[in-house]
Protein backbone atom coordinates (compact mmCIF):
# COMPACT_ATOMS: atom_id res chain seq x y z
CA UNK A 1 0.00 0.00 0.00
CA UNK A 2 2.69 2.22 0.99
CA UNK A 3 4.11 2.24 -2.26
CA UNK A 4 1.02 3.57 -4.10
CA UNK A 5 1.15 6.50 -2.03
CA UNK A 6 2.94 9.36 -3.92
CA UNK A 7 4.16 11.97 -1.70
CA UNK A 8 6.45 13.85 -4.31
CA UNK A 9 4.84 13.56 -7.59
CA UNK A 10 7.84 15.76 -9.65
CA UNK A 11 9.64 13.11 -8.71
CA UNK A 12 7.53 10.05 -8.00
CA UNK A 13 8.99 9.64 -4.04
CA UNK A 14 6.41 7.31 -2.32
CA UNK A 15 5.53 6.48 1.43
CA UNK A 16 7.60 3.33 0.51
CA UNK A 17 10.80 4.83 -0.30
CA UNK A 18 10.37 7.20 2.53
CA UNK A 19 10.38 3.77 4.61
CA UNK A 20 13.32 2.53 3.11
CA UNK A 21 15.26 6.29 3.91
CA UNK A 22 14.28 5.80 7.55
CA UNK A 23 15.16 1.94 8.07
CA UNK A 24 18.63 2.92 6.74
CA UNK A 25 19.10 5.53 8.97
CA UNK A 26 19.00 8.84 6.69
CA UNK A 27 16.96 10.74 9.19
CA UNK A 28 17.48 14.09 8.66
CA UNK A 29 15.39 16.30 6.17
CA UNK A 30 18.22 17.29 4.11
CA UNK A 31 19.57 13.87 3.74
CA UNK A 32 15.62 12.52 2.84
CA UNK A 33 15.95 15.23 0.10
CA UNK A 34 18.86 13.65 -1.32
CA UNK A 35 18.13 9.79 -0.57
CA UNK A 36 14.86 9.75 -2.39
CA UNK A 37 15.37 12.54 -4.72
CA UNK A 38 12.00 14.47 -3.31
CA UNK A 39 11.96 18.01 -3.44
CA UNK A 40 14.63 18.61 -6.33
CA UNK A 41 11.70 18.29 -9.41
CA UNK A 42 9.91 21.36 -11.12
CA UNK A 43 8.40 22.23 -7.37
CA UNK A 44 11.68 22.36 -5.44
CA UNK A 45 9.56 21.04 -2.58
CA UNK A 46 6.80 23.96 -2.42
CA UNK A 47 4.01 21.04 -2.76
CA UNK A 48 5.71 17.79 -0.90
CA UNK A 49 8.01 19.79 1.71
CA UNK A 50 4.88 19.43 3.89
CA UNK A 51 3.46 15.81 3.57
CA UNK A 52 6.96 14.31 3.19
CA UNK A 53 7.73 16.00 7.09
CA UNK A 54 4.28 14.66 8.16
CA UNK A 55 5.37 11.53 7.47
CA UNK A 56 9.01 11.81 8.73
CA UNK A 57 7.86 13.25 11.76
CA UNK A 58 5.61 10.18 12.26
CA UNK A 59 8.12 7.49 11.29
CA UNK A 60 11.06 9.17 13.63
CA UNK A 61 8.45 10.25 16.37
CA UNK A 62 9.64 13.20 16.71
CA UNK A 63 8.06 16.33 17.09
CA UNK A 64 6.89 18.15 13.96
CA UNK A 65 8.35 21.41 15.05
CA UNK A 66 12.14 19.47 15.36
CA UNK A 67 11.75 19.11 11.50
CA UNK A 68 12.54 22.54 9.95
CA UNK A 69 12.40 22.89 5.81
CA UNK A 70 15.17 22.10 3.94
CA UNK A 71 17.69 24.89 2.63
CA UNK A 72 15.16 26.71 0.32
CA UNK A 73 17.31 27.21 -2.70
CA UNK A 74 17.53 30.20 -5.30
CA UNK A 75 15.73 31.20 -7.93
CA UNK A 76 12.06 31.35 -5.91
CA UNK A 77 10.40 29.95 -8.89
CA UNK A 78 12.31 27.99 -12.37
CA UNK A 79 14.35 31.10 -14.73
CA UNK A 80 15.11 31.31 -17.89
CA UNK A 81 18.88 31.59 -18.58
CA UNK A 82 18.38 34.39 -21.08
CA UNK A 83 16.67 36.55 -18.43
CA UNK A 84 19.73 35.64 -16.14
CA UNK A 85 22.18 36.67 -18.56
CA UNK A 86 20.82 40.11 -18.74
CA UNK A 87 20.92 40.55 -15.16
CA UNK A 88 23.60 43.98 -14.40
CA UNK A 89 25.60 41.29 -11.29
CA UNK A 90 27.85 39.22 -13.99
CA UNK A 91 31.21 39.01 -13.64
CA UNK A 92 33.22 40.27 -17.06
CA UNK A 93 35.92 38.25 -17.89
CA UNK A 94 38.91 39.69 -20.47
CA UNK A 95 37.40 38.27 -23.37
CA UNK A 96 33.80 39.64 -22.31
CA UNK A 97 33.15 41.98 -24.94
CA UNK A 98 29.86 44.37 -24.26
CA UNK B 1 12.31 7.89 -8.93
CA UNK B 2 14.69 7.71 -6.24
CA UNK B 3 18.43 7.57 -6.49
CA UNK B 4 18.75 6.37 -2.78
CA UNK B 5 17.17 3.12 -3.60
CA UNK B 6 19.72 0.51 -2.86
CA UNK B 7 17.61 -2.44 -2.38
CA UNK B 8 19.61 -5.32 -4.70
CA UNK B 9 17.07 -8.12 -3.53
CA UNK B 10 19.85 -9.59 -1.61
CA UNK B 11 19.34 -11.62 1.96
CA UNK B 12 20.30 -8.87 4.17
CA UNK B 13 16.55 -7.25 3.38
CA UNK B 14 13.88 -9.04 5.02
CA UNK B 15 10.26 -8.95 5.81
CA UNK B 16 9.22 -8.01 9.64
CA UNK B 17 5.60 -9.49 10.64
CA UNK B 18 3.63 -7.04 8.67
CA UNK B 19 5.34 -8.63 6.06
CA UNK B 20 6.72 -5.56 4.77
CA UNK B 21 10.42 -5.50 3.85
CA UNK B 22 12.81 -3.66 6.28
CA UNK B 23 16.11 -2.85 5.26
CA UNK B 24 18.76 -3.06 7.94
CA UNK B 25 20.09 0.53 9.23
CA UNK B 26 23.40 2.02 7.63
CA UNK B 27 23.89 4.89 10.09
CA UNK B 28 23.68 5.50 13.86
CA UNK B 29 22.40 8.97 13.90
CA UNK B 30 21.70 8.08 17.82
CA UNK B 31 23.17 6.01 20.60
CA UNK B 32 26.37 6.24 22.12
CA UNK B 33 30.05 5.74 19.85
CA UNK B 34 31.78 2.48 21.09
CA UNK B 35 34.57 2.85 23.58
CA UNK B 36 37.08 1.93 21.38
CA UNK B 37 38.27 1.32 17.63
CA UNK B 38 41.02 0.86 15.81
CA UNK B 39 40.89 3.41 13.34
CA UNK B 40 38.98 6.24 13.47
CA UNK B 41 38.12 8.19 10.72
CA UNK B 42 36.85 12.01 10.79
CA UNK B 43 34.19 12.80 7.83
CA UNK B 44 31.27 11.24 6.42
CA UNK B 45 32.22 12.37 2.61
CA UNK B 46 33.25 10.45 -0.17
CA UNK B 47 36.82 10.34 0.82
CA UNK B 48 36.09 9.06 4.34
CA UNK B 49 33.83 6.66 3.20
CA UNK B 50 35.62 5.36 0.32
CA UNK B 51 38.79 5.05 2.39
CA UNK B 52 36.54 2.95 5.24
CA UNK B 53 35.17 0.80 2.71
CA UNK B 54 38.48 -0.45 1.20
CA UNK B 55 39.79 -1.05 4.62
CA UNK B 56 36.58 -3.01 5.72
CA UNK B 57 36.76 -4.77 2.24
CA UNK B 58 40.64 -5.64 3.36
CA UNK B 59 39.52 -7.15 6.58
CA UNK B 60 39.89 -4.26 8.73
CA UNK B 61 36.82 -3.36 10.29
CA UNK B 62 37.11 -2.02 13.33
CA UNK B 63 36.48 1.36 12.23
CA UNK B 64 33.92 3.92 13.23
CA UNK B 65 33.21 7.26 11.01
CA UNK B 66 32.15 10.07 12.75
CA UNK B 67 30.40 12.85 10.84
CA UNK B 68 29.23 16.29 12.19
CA UNK B 69 26.34 16.58 10.54
CA UNK B 70 24.50 14.25 7.59
CA UNK B 71 26.20 12.84 5.27
CA UNK B 72 27.70 14.63 2.34
CA UNK B 73 26.71 17.82 4.03
CA UNK B 74 29.60 19.01 2.62
CA UNK B 75 31.67 19.43 -0.92
CA UNK B 76 30.57 15.55 -1.67
CA UNK B 77 27.12 16.84 -1.81
CA UNK B 78 27.68 19.60 -3.65
CA UNK B 79 30.04 19.06 -6.59
CA UNK B 80 28.92 18.89 -10.82
CA UNK B 81 30.28 15.14 -10.15
CA UNK B 82 32.56 14.93 -12.81
CA UNK B 83 35.32 12.42 -13.47
CA UNK B 84 38.12 12.77 -15.67
CA UNK B 85 42.16 12.14 -16.66
CA UNK B 86 42.62 15.77 -18.21
CA UNK B 87 45.16 16.83 -15.63
CA UNK B 88 48.40 18.73 -16.38
CA UNK B 89 51.09 16.52 -13.83
CA UNK B 90 51.80 12.79 -14.68
CA UNK B 91 50.83 11.67 -10.80
CA UNK B 92 46.96 13.05 -11.27
CA UNK B 93 46.74 11.90 -15.09
CA UNK B 94 47.85 8.20 -13.90
CA UNK B 95 45.76 8.33 -10.21
CA UNK B 96 42.13 9.08 -12.55
CA UNK B 97 42.84 6.78 -15.02
CA UNK B 98 42.47 4.23 -11.61
CA UNK B 99 40.10 6.36 -10.45
CA UNK B 100 37.22 5.87 -13.84
CA UNK B 101 38.38 2.00 -13.91
CA UNK B 102 36.63 1.86 -10.15
CA UNK B 103 33.92 4.06 -10.89
CA UNK B 104 32.88 1.58 -14.28
CA UNK B 105 32.46 -0.99 -12.19
CA UNK B 106 31.27 0.82 -9.19
CA UNK B 107 27.79 -0.80 -9.69
CA UNK B 108 29.31 -4.18 -9.84
CA UNK B 109 31.37 -4.30 -7.12
CA UNK B 110 29.56 -2.30 -4.91
CA UNK B 111 25.74 -2.89 -5.30
CA UNK B 112 24.34 0.73 -6.49
CA UNK B 113 23.79 2.88 -9.67
CA UNK B 114 25.87 5.84 -9.78
CA UNK B 115 24.38 6.91 -12.75
CA UNK B 116 28.20 7.04 -14.24
CA UNK B 117 28.12 7.88 -18.08
CA UNK B 118 31.19 8.11 -20.34
CA UNK B 119 30.78 11.44 -22.44
CA UNK B 120 33.87 12.81 -22.46
CA UNK B 121 35.06 15.89 -21.74
CA UNK B 122 35.64 18.58 -24.20
CA UNK B 123 37.60 22.07 -23.29
CA UNK B 124 37.66 25.30 -24.96
CA UNK B 125 40.43 27.57 -25.74
CA UNK B 126 39.80 30.95 -26.99
CA UNK B 127 43.41 31.93 -27.19
CA UNK B 128 46.73 31.07 -28.48
CA UNK B 129 47.38 30.68 -25.38
CA UNK B 130 45.18 28.49 -23.96
CA UNK B 131 45.93 25.89 -27.04
CA UNK B 132 49.80 25.64 -26.02
CA UNK B 133 48.35 25.07 -22.40
CA UNK B 134 46.43 22.09 -23.56
CA UNK B 135 48.81 21.13 -26.38
CA UNK B 136 51.39 20.78 -23.39
CA UNK B 137 49.16 18.47 -21.05
CA UNK B 138 48.02 16.56 -24.23
CA UNK B 139 51.29 15.13 -24.84
CA UNK B 140 51.54 14.46 -20.91
CA UNK B 141 48.49 13.05 -21.19
CA UNK B 142 49.01 10.41 -24.24
CA UNK B 143 52.53 9.38 -22.88
CA UNK B 144 50.04 8.21 -19.69
CA UNK B 145 47.66 6.18 -22.28
CA UNK B 146 45.40 8.82 -22.26
CA UNK B 147 43.21 9.08 -25.84
CA UNK B 148 43.22 13.04 -25.47
CA UNK B 149 43.02 15.15 -28.94
CA UNK B 150 43.45 18.60 -30.14
CA UNK B 151 40.41 19.21 -32.55
CA UNK B 152 39.48 22.19 -34.75
CA UNK B 153 36.59 24.16 -33.63
CA UNK B 154 34.48 22.85 -36.53
CA UNK B 155 35.27 19.47 -35.04
CA UNK B 156 34.70 20.29 -31.55
CA UNK B 157 30.91 21.65 -33.04
CA UNK B 158 30.45 18.25 -34.76
CA UNK B 159 30.45 16.69 -31.60
CA UNK B 160 28.35 19.89 -29.43
CA UNK B 161 26.30 21.35 -32.60
CA UNK B 162 24.74 23.49 -30.30
CA UNK B 163 28.28 25.39 -30.18
CA UNK B 164 29.07 29.26 -31.05
CA UNK B 165 32.42 28.98 -32.29
CA UNK B 166 32.73 32.58 -32.63
CA UNK B 167 36.37 33.51 -30.34
CA UNK B 168 36.81 29.27 -30.05
CA UNK B 169 40.14 28.82 -31.63
CA UNK B 170 40.50 25.29 -30.47
CA UNK B 171 39.73 22.52 -28.24
CA UNK B 172 40.68 19.40 -25.94
CA UNK B 173 38.49 16.38 -26.29
CA UNK B 174 38.88 12.94 -24.22
CA UNK B 175 36.10 10.93 -25.00
CA UNK B 176 36.50 8.73 -21.81
CA UNK B 177 36.35 11.11 -19.09
CA UNK B 178 32.79 11.19 -17.87
CA UNK B 179 30.19 12.30 -14.88
CA UNK B 180 28.07 10.67 -12.12
CA UNK B 181 25.88 11.26 -9.49
CA UNK B 182 27.58 12.27 -6.59
CA UNK B 183 25.15 11.26 -3.97
CA UNK B 184 24.26 6.74 -4.72
CA UNK B 185 28.56 7.08 -4.22
CA UNK B 186 28.39 7.72 -0.69
CA UNK B 187 25.50 5.59 -0.05
CA UNK B 188 26.91 2.54 -2.03
CA UNK B 189 30.37 3.04 0.00
CA UNK B 190 28.28 3.51 3.55
CA UNK B 191 26.10 0.95 2.82
CA UNK B 192 28.95 -1.96 1.81
CA UNK B 193 31.03 -0.61 4.87
CA UNK B 194 28.75 -1.08 7.37
CA UNK B 195 27.96 -4.57 6.13
CA UNK B 196 31.39 -5.38 6.46
CA UNK B 197 31.05 -4.21 10.05
CA UNK B 198 32.09 -0.31 10.20
CA UNK B 199 30.51 1.58 12.15
CA UNK B 200 29.09 4.85 10.60
CA UNK B 201 27.74 7.85 13.18
CA UNK B 202 25.79 10.74 11.94
CA UNK B 203 24.92 13.62 13.92
CA UNK B 204 27.91 13.03 16.05
CA UNK B 205 30.66 15.93 16.15
CA UNK B 206 34.48 15.92 17.42
CA UNK B 207 34.57 18.22 20.40
CA UNK B 208 37.93 17.32 20.91
CA UNK B 209 40.86 15.36 20.31
CA UNK B 210 43.87 14.54 22.52
CA UNK B 211 46.94 12.40 21.94
CA UNK B 212 47.60 9.93 24.32
CA UNK B 213 50.91 8.34 25.99
CA UNK B 214 50.78 5.41 23.86
CA UNK B 215 50.56 7.13 20.41
CA UNK B 216 46.73 6.96 19.89
CA UNK B 217 43.86 9.69 20.49
CA UNK B 218 41.13 9.93 22.56
CA UNK B 219 38.33 11.35 20.24
CA UNK B 220 35.76 12.85 22.13
CA UNK B 221 31.85 13.50 20.82
CA UNK B 222 28.61 14.70 22.48
CA UNK B 223 28.08 10.69 21.97
CA UNK B 224 30.74 9.66 23.88
CA UNK B 225 34.63 9.30 24.09
CA UNK B 226 36.03 6.84 21.56
CA UNK B 227 39.93 5.31 21.78
CA UNK B 228 41.50 5.23 18.96
CA UNK B 229 45.18 3.70 17.96
CA UNK B 230 44.52 5.45 14.58
CA UNK B 231 43.19 8.85 13.67
CA UNK B 232 42.37 9.71 9.92
CA UNK B 233 40.89 13.27 9.15
CA UNK B 234 39.03 13.38 6.04
CA UNK B 235 36.92 16.11 6.41
CA UNK B 236 37.43 18.19 3.46
CA UNK B 237 37.45 21.83 4.17
CA UNK B 238 37.32 21.64 7.65
CA UNK B 239 40.26 19.89 7.78
CA UNK B 240 42.50 22.67 9.29
CA UNK B 241 40.13 23.01 12.52
CA UNK B 242 40.37 19.01 13.00
CA UNK B 243 44.46 19.47 12.88
CA UNK B 244 44.30 21.92 15.30
CA UNK B 245 42.54 20.47 18.24
CA UNK B 246 45.80 18.19 18.45
CA UNK B 247 48.40 21.34 17.37
CA UNK B 248 48.71 20.52 13.83
CA UNK B 249 49.13 23.40 11.35
CA UNK B 250 47.12 22.70 8.13
CA UNK B 251 47.60 25.21 5.73
CA UNK B 252 44.56 24.78 3.27
CA UNK B 253 41.99 26.76 3.28
CA UNK B 254 37.53 26.93 2.00
CA UNK B 255 37.14 28.86 -1.10
CA UNK B 256 32.94 29.17 -1.83
CA UNK B 257 31.93 27.54 -5.53
CA UNK B 258 28.80 28.26 -6.67
CA UNK B 259 26.72 25.57 -9.15
CA UNK B 260 23.62 25.18 -10.44
CA UNK B 261 21.03 22.92 -12.08
CA UNK B 262 18.49 23.25 -14.92
CA UNK B 263 14.61 21.72 -15.60
CA UNK B 264 15.25 18.11 -16.77
CA UNK B 265 15.92 17.92 -20.66
CA UNK B 266 15.75 15.44 -23.10
CA UNK B 267 19.53 13.90 -23.82
CA UNK B 268 21.62 15.90 -26.19
CA UNK B 269 24.71 16.42 -24.65
CA UNK B 270 27.49 14.19 -24.54
CA UNK B 271 30.30 15.43 -23.26
CA UNK B 272 31.53 18.18 -20.00
CA UNK B 273 31.84 21.51 -21.58
CA UNK B 274 34.44 23.69 -20.58
CA UNK B 275 35.93 26.92 -21.47
CA UNK B 276 38.96 27.95 -19.86
CA UNK B 277 39.06 31.86 -20.24
CA UNK B 278 35.85 31.83 -17.81
CA UNK B 279 35.94 28.60 -15.87
CA UNK B 280 32.77 27.78 -17.17
CA UNK B 281 31.28 24.36 -17.26
CA UNK B 282 28.27 22.53 -17.75
CA UNK B 283 27.27 18.91 -18.61
CA UNK B 284 24.15 17.34 -18.88
CA UNK B 285 23.18 14.75 -16.15
CA UNK B 286 21.38 11.00 -16.58
CA UNK B 287 18.51 13.21 -14.59
CA UNK B 288 18.74 15.52 -17.70
CA UNK B 289 19.58 18.62 -15.92
CA UNK B 290 22.27 20.55 -17.25
CA UNK B 291 24.57 20.90 -13.95
CA UNK B 292 27.58 23.60 -14.28
CA UNK B 293 29.43 26.51 -13.27
CA UNK B 294 31.52 29.12 -13.59
CA UNK B 295 34.25 30.95 -12.00
CA UNK B 296 33.69 34.09 -10.18
CA UNK B 297 36.89 35.23 -8.35
CA UNK B 298 37.47 37.68 -5.50
CA UNK B 299 35.29 36.40 -2.43
CA UNK B 300 38.33 34.56 -0.64
CA UNK B 301 38.47 32.16 2.17
CA UNK B 302 35.13 31.60 3.87
CA UNK B 303 32.52 28.89 4.99
CA UNK B 304 29.63 31.03 4.00
CA UNK B 305 27.79 28.80 1.50
CA UNK B 306 25.20 30.88 0.55
CA UNK B 307 23.90 31.45 -3.51
CA UNK B 308 24.66 34.95 -4.53
CA UNK B 309 23.17 36.58 -8.29
CA UNK B 310 26.03 37.53 -9.11
CA UNK B 311 27.00 33.49 -9.87
CA UNK B 312 24.14 33.18 -11.74
CA UNK B 313 24.26 36.70 -13.96
CA UNK B 314 27.92 34.99 -14.96
CA UNK B 315 26.98 31.58 -15.43
CA UNK B 316 24.06 32.83 -17.96
CA UNK B 317 25.81 35.03 -19.37
CA UNK B 318 28.27 33.09 -20.49
CA UNK B 319 26.54 29.95 -21.55
CA UNK B 320 24.28 31.58 -23.42
CA UNK B 321 27.53 33.44 -25.10
CA UNK B 322 28.90 29.52 -25.69
CA UNK B 323 25.57 27.51 -26.40
CA UNK B 324 23.35 30.50 -27.26
CA UNK B 325 20.21 27.90 -27.34
CA UNK B 326 20.26 27.27 -24.00
CA UNK B 327 19.11 30.42 -22.97
CA UNK B 328 15.48 28.95 -23.05
CA UNK B 329 15.95 27.10 -20.25
CA UNK B 330 15.19 27.26 -16.83
CA UNK B 331 17.21 27.37 -13.89
CA UNK B 332 15.87 25.29 -10.86
CA UNK B 333 18.06 25.62 -8.10
CA UNK B 334 21.70 26.94 -7.30
CA UNK B 335 23.83 26.16 -4.35
CA UNK B 336 27.66 26.06 -3.25
CA UNK B 337 30.31 24.37 -1.61
CA UNK B 338 33.84 24.44 -0.33
CA UNK B 339 36.79 23.60 -2.17
CA UNK B 340 39.22 22.81 0.24
CA UNK B 341 42.07 24.74 -1.04
CA UNK B 342 45.71 23.90 -0.65
CA UNK B 343 48.65 26.34 -1.50
CA UNK B 344 50.53 24.28 -4.74
CA UNK B 345 47.14 22.95 -6.26
CA UNK B 346 47.97 19.25 -4.75
CA UNK B 347 46.44 17.17 -2.09
CA UNK B 348 47.80 16.42 1.26
CA UNK B 349 47.84 12.81 2.53
CA UNK B 350 49.69 10.71 4.56
CA UNK B 351 50.72 10.99 8.24
CA UNK B 352 50.90 14.23 10.08
CA UNK B 353 55.15 15.12 11.40
CA UNK B 354 53.66 15.30 14.92
CA UNK B 355 52.00 12.23 15.52
CA UNK B 356 52.63 9.55 12.95
CA UNK B 357 49.00 8.06 13.90
CA UNK B 358 47.25 11.38 12.74
CA UNK B 359 46.31 10.95 8.69
CA UNK B 360 45.22 12.82 6.72
CA UNK B 361 43.30 13.26 3.09
CA UNK B 362 42.32 16.65 2.44
CA UNK B 363 43.21 19.71 0.07
CA UNK B 364 41.70 18.28 -3.01
CA UNK B 365 40.81 21.63 -4.40
CA UNK B 366 37.54 20.87 -6.03
CA UNK B 367 38.72 17.16 -7.22
CA UNK B 368 38.39 14.79 -3.96
CA UNK B 369 35.19 13.47 -5.31
CA UNK B 370 37.06 11.81 -8.43
CA UNK B 371 39.97 10.93 -6.71
CA UNK B 372 37.95 9.31 -3.52
CA UNK B 373 37.79 6.05 -4.91
CA UNK B 374 41.52 5.47 -5.95
CA UNK B 375 42.94 7.03 -2.74
CA UNK B 376 40.44 5.29 -0.41
CA UNK B 377 41.58 2.43 -2.20
CA UNK B 378 45.54 3.07 -2.18
CA UNK B 379 45.06 3.98 1.95
CA UNK B 380 43.21 1.25 2.87
CA UNK B 381 46.54 -0.66 0.70
CA UNK B 382 48.97 1.03 2.80
CA UNK B 383 47.29 1.00 6.51
CA UNK B 384 46.60 -2.25 6.12
CA UNK B 385 50.40 -3.38 5.38
CA UNK B 386 50.10 -3.26 2.04
CA UNK B 387 52.41 -1.11 -0.72
CA UNK B 388 52.95 2.24 -0.20
CA UNK B 389 51.87 4.30 -2.92
CA UNK B 390 54.10 7.35 -3.49
CA UNK B 391 51.54 9.50 -3.11
CA UNK B 392 52.50 9.06 0.39
CA UNK B 393 55.68 10.16 0.20
CA UNK B 394 55.25 12.87 -2.34
CA UNK B 395 52.08 14.76 -0.94
CA UNK B 396 53.04 14.96 2.43
CA UNK B 397 52.18 17.94 5.10
CA UNK B 398 55.99 18.27 5.65
CA UNK B 399 56.73 19.51 2.14
CA UNK B 400 55.20 22.58 3.68
CA UNK B 401 57.85 22.91 6.09
CA UNK B 402 61.29 21.09 4.80
CA UNK B 403 60.58 23.50 1.84
CA UNK B 404 60.14 20.49 -0.86
CA UNK B 405 56.64 21.82 -1.97
CA UNK B 406 58.58 23.87 -4.16
CA UNK B 407 60.05 20.44 -5.82
CA UNK B 408 57.18 19.45 -6.68
CA UNK B 409 55.18 19.68 -10.20
CA UNK B 410 52.05 22.03 -9.52
CA UNK B 411 48.94 21.23 -11.12
CA UNK B 412 47.74 24.03 -12.95
CA UNK B 413 44.31 22.47 -14.33
CA UNK B 414 41.94 23.09 -11.10
CA UNK B 415 38.74 24.15 -13.19
CA UNK B 416 35.69 25.97 -12.03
Amino acid sequence: MAGKIVLCRCEDVTLSDLEHCVHRGYLDIEEVKRYTGFGTGPCQGKECLAPMATQLARLTGKQPAKIPPFTSRPPLAPTPIKILARAPDAHRFEDDTE
Amino acid sequence: MMPGNDDDGSDESRADASGEIRLPATLEASGPVPEKAEIVIVGGGVMGLAIAYYLARRGLDDVVVLERGYLAEGASGRNGGGVRQQWSTEINIRLMQESVDLCRRFAVDVGVNVWFRQGGYLFLARSAKEVARLEKNIAIQNKCGVATRMLEPVAAQEIVPELDLTGIVGAAYNPTDGILFPWPFLWGYARQAAAHGVRIFTQTAVTQLTATEDGGFTVDTPRGTVRARRVINATGAWSPKLAKLIGVDVPTYPIRHEICSSEPLKPFLRPMVSELSSGLYCSQSMRGEIVGGVTVPGHGSTYAMGSTLEFLATYARRLVKLMPILGDIKILRQWAGPYDQSPDGNPIVGASPEHPNFFLACGFVGHGFMMAPIVGKLYAEWLTGGAKHEIFERYTLARFRDGSAAAHEKEDFNIG
